[in-house]
């Protein structure tokens, strides 16, 4: 149980997927202008992480790793190579069944998030954390944990972000660092602060 | 003529002026994560111009038959096969670089830089233009890359290219490396300073302020 509690943390803040390994930094630095849709956009972030993670290693456990084919006599065959577009299809996929889930059930929330879900195909921090999960060899119950920890990372950095900038609106800053330069001088201040969470241990 | 001048245009556009990186917002990811040295800076432009270049050309290609309501799914495994390509190219020729790089050559296929130029340009345009401004969005991206590598290398190592440029001060030399300089926020930092820089020589890409101070309190006074 602390494995998988410290494996949570360091998921969320030891290694931040916008702070500390520069992931999804596209949508991160777009949508952070308002403090409403980056709270919409970390929100979606925690759904398809942890749906999309735990999913993919069922996948790649069950038809793409070498030797799952073991049961069908043929041990040797080795899909690995094709894992790549099978994430993108079940991120897409997924990401496709959760907009229509929730503008069926939940019309309020898609009308909240609902016109940049879409985008989520192409967030490099969900493929990205399939890939990790391969690279790292986590367990299922691993990948999950790993999938709604680094998710919730990035909806606290993206909801930081968007509410400093938000009070950047009335600051005078220099013409050419207005907007995108100052945005990211700012994650850059942030990712400083997110640091020193790299010497953080849990005890017992 | 004309044809001319307009490819050559579309060649130099993004270099600066219209630079990926700096006004589009597109690939900032990548930018960001393989720039400690300056190898894998260099390695990871080669990739995504060529990826960016061939999937240009083949969406070009095939843009008539692509309906619209698949187009995203058909782009998306078109660069994810690319990708492949590269990737066991790159494991199998370059293997330290490619274990330096890890998953990021992988993350080309969702860089957006790539899918954005597609949709943008390569959808609406015949081959020869499209496969121009990708080299060219190509070129621009690596422009940047190979600038923040150089710094992040010279700075944080002292090296360029693994070369000892300045003497450590371990060696008897002057140099006392910055190890900032390596870590997450500096690439931040520099690739904020390069926004900077770019905007205040080209004013016109300044954002508009979001908030103006009312002018009637100053006539109150």
């Amino acid at each position: 149980m602390t494995e998988l509690w410290a494996l949570f943390l360091s998921a969320a803040f030891v290694d931040n997927m916008p702070l500390t390994l520069f992931l999804g930094l596209c949508t991160f630095l777009a949508l952070s202008k308002r403090p409403e849709s980056a709270i919409g956009l970390g929100l979606a972030m925690i759904g398809v992480l942890g749906v999309t993670v735990p999913l993919n290693w069922l996948i790649y456990h069950g038809v793409l790793a070498p030797g799952a084919w073991g049961w069908a006599g043929r041990p040797e065959l080795d899909l690995s190579y094709l894992s790549l577009i099978a994430f993108i299809g079940v991120i897409a996929a997924t990401v496709q069944l959760l907009e229509m889930v929730l503008d069926r059930f939940f019309p309020t929330i898609h009308a909240a998030f609902g016109s940049f879900l879409p985008l989520l195909t192409v967030q490099c921090a969900i493929l990205a954390g399939s890939l990790f999960m391969v690279d790292r060899s986590y367990t299922l119950a691993e990948s999950a944990v790993f999938g709604v920890g680094s998710g919730l990372g990035f909806a606290l950095a993206v909801a930081m972000l968007g509410a400093v900038r938000s009070r950047l609106a009335y600051a005078d800053l220099p013409n050419g660092l207005r907007g995108l330069g100052v945005a990211i001088v700012l994650t850059g201040l942030m990712s400083l602060g997110f640091a020193s969470f790299a010497q953080m241990a849990v005890s017992q | 003529m004309g044809q001319r001048v307009d490819i050559i245009g579309t060649l130099t556009a993004p270099l600066i002026r219209q630079n990926p990186v700096t006004l589009q917002i597109l690939g900032i990811c990548s930018a960001l994560a393989v720039t400690t040295s300056l190898a894998t800076a260099v390695t990871m432009s080669v990739s995504l111009t060529v990826v960016l270049t061939l999937s240009a050309v083949i969406i070009s290609l095939i843009r008539r038959h692509l309906p619209d309501t698949i187009r995203l799914i058909v782009q998306i495994v078109m660069v994810a096969s690319l990708v492949i390509v590269i990737d066991q190219v790159l494991q199998a020729y370059f293997s330290e670089i490619s274990r330096d790089l890890s998953i990021y050559v992988s993350l080309i296929t969702t860089n957006c830089l790539v899918l954005g130029r597609t949709e943008a340009f390569a959808r609406h345009n015949p081959p020869l233009p499209a496969a121009v401004d990708a080299f060219g969005n190509g070129l621009g991206y690596s422009v940047i890359l190979i600038v923040l590598g150089g710094i992040r290398e010279l700075f944080g190592r002292g090296q360029l290219f693994g070369w000892q440029v300045l003497p450590l001060a371990d060696a008897g030399g002057w140099f006392s490396p910055l190890s900032l300089m390596l870590l997450a926020p500096s690439a931040f930092f520099l690739l904020g300073g390069v926004v900077w820089a770019v905007r205040s020589v080209l004013p016109e890409q300044a954002e508009a302020p979001e908030h103006v101070p009312p002018a009637t309190v100053r006539a109150a006074e």
